[in-house]
């Protein structure tokens, strides 16, 4: 009873591989499929040294404010920086709620999901565009002191890439419905959701190392 | 015989690890919020305290959210993060230790 038959929209009716045993998800089941989430998973290995940098030179300017703000002052409005955080774990969690229901054959349920990471996503990029914004009235430019270069450097960053992901995602949310949950859509899914946990782990990073860090000295 | 699904195993209705990694991932957060906002330790102590809690929630994000383990093979993805993390400690380490000797402020 460990033989589960799908058939792909793209044709073929086969039988599911397996490894030690263990049916593999669908997203594992074409040639190309575990090879593209192998890469992906390298291109993440990649962007963690990338973000390795970025946290590299924000730890070393930290202190070099030029006489300006320093991060205590900045981050004193904990509201903000703790519900992007929120947001953010949440949108990990319903990425991964839509990757379950997609092992469940649910489109619907699938495409919902992704709906609400989508939506999360957004509310994240509006939050910190709002904060960017407030700094950028007071006067705490990029270009005010090495702290603040690093700052923005290094958060702006990381809302580029959720900015992407949310465009990358709503095009996957289109594929699906238009094509349905086969081969080809499970592992684009499946990548983009490791994709968004990526995001969530390095916002972890920018919490503890950036807004704590400031909050805590 | 119980419904093929997607994993082809028995898959459970109520996303189970899900919601645990949830849990976790706001429990983990808060904590390092929660210790931030208290102020009871020296910043040494709670910097490390906080990246330790930081780690952790790495771990819960990749056992509970990106299916680490699955793999059609040999588990190659696991060495190339592996390079990547040991690459991130010598640049973040590195560059603290080394510029420790040019700063003042630092």
């Amino acid at each position: 009873m460990s033989t589960a038959i799908h058939k792909s929209s793209h044709g073929s009716v086969h039988e599911s591989p397996k490894y030690k045993g263990k049916v593999l998800p669908l997203e594992y089941t074409s040639h190309e499929g575990p090879l593209n989430i192998l890469g992906f998973w390298i291109f993440l290995a990649t962007d963690l040294i990338l973000f390795g940098c970025l946290f590299a030179t924000y730890f070393v300017l930290r202190t070099h404010v030029d006489g300006g703000v320093t991060d205590k002052e900045l981050f004193d409005n904990i509201t903000s920086f703790t519900a992007e955080t929120v947001i953010l774990l949440t949108s990990s969690f319903t990425s991964s709620l839509a990757i379950f229901a997609m092992r469940n054959n649910n489109k619907k349920r699938l495409i919902g999901w992704l709906i609400v990471t989508v939506i999360l996503g957004l509310s994240f990029v509006g939050l910190e565009l709002r904060e960017f914004i407030e700094y950028y009235h007071e006067g705490y430019t990029m270009s005010r002191s090495a702290f603040l270069s690093g700052f923005f450097t290094l958060v702006g960053t990381h809302g580029c890439h959720v900015s992407l992901g949310i465009i990358w995602m709503i095009s996957i949310i289109t594929q699906i419905a238009r094509y349905g949950i086969d081969a080809i859509n499970a592992r684009k899914t499946f990548i983009i959701s490791l994709y968004w946990h990526f995001l969530d782990i390095v916002w972890v990073f920018i919490f503890s190392v950036v807004y704590l860090t400031g909050v805590v000295s | 015989m119980s419904q093929p699904t997607m994993n082809g195993n028995k898959a459970p209705h109520v996303p189970m690890k899900n919601l645990v990694g949830f849990l976790l991932s706001l429990i983990l957060t808060f904590a390092a919020l929660g210790l931030g906002l208290a102020h009871v330790m020296s910043f040494g102590m709670v910097m490390f305290i906080i990246l330790i809690l930081a780690v952790l929630q790495i771990v819960v994000q990749l056992y509970f959210f990106m299916h680490f383990t699955e793999s059609d093979g040999p588990r190659y993805h696991i060495i190339g993060l592996a390079i990547a993390v040991f690459f991130v400690i010598c640049i973040i380490g590195g560059s603290i230790w080394a510029m420790t000797f040019n700063s003042q402020a630092l």
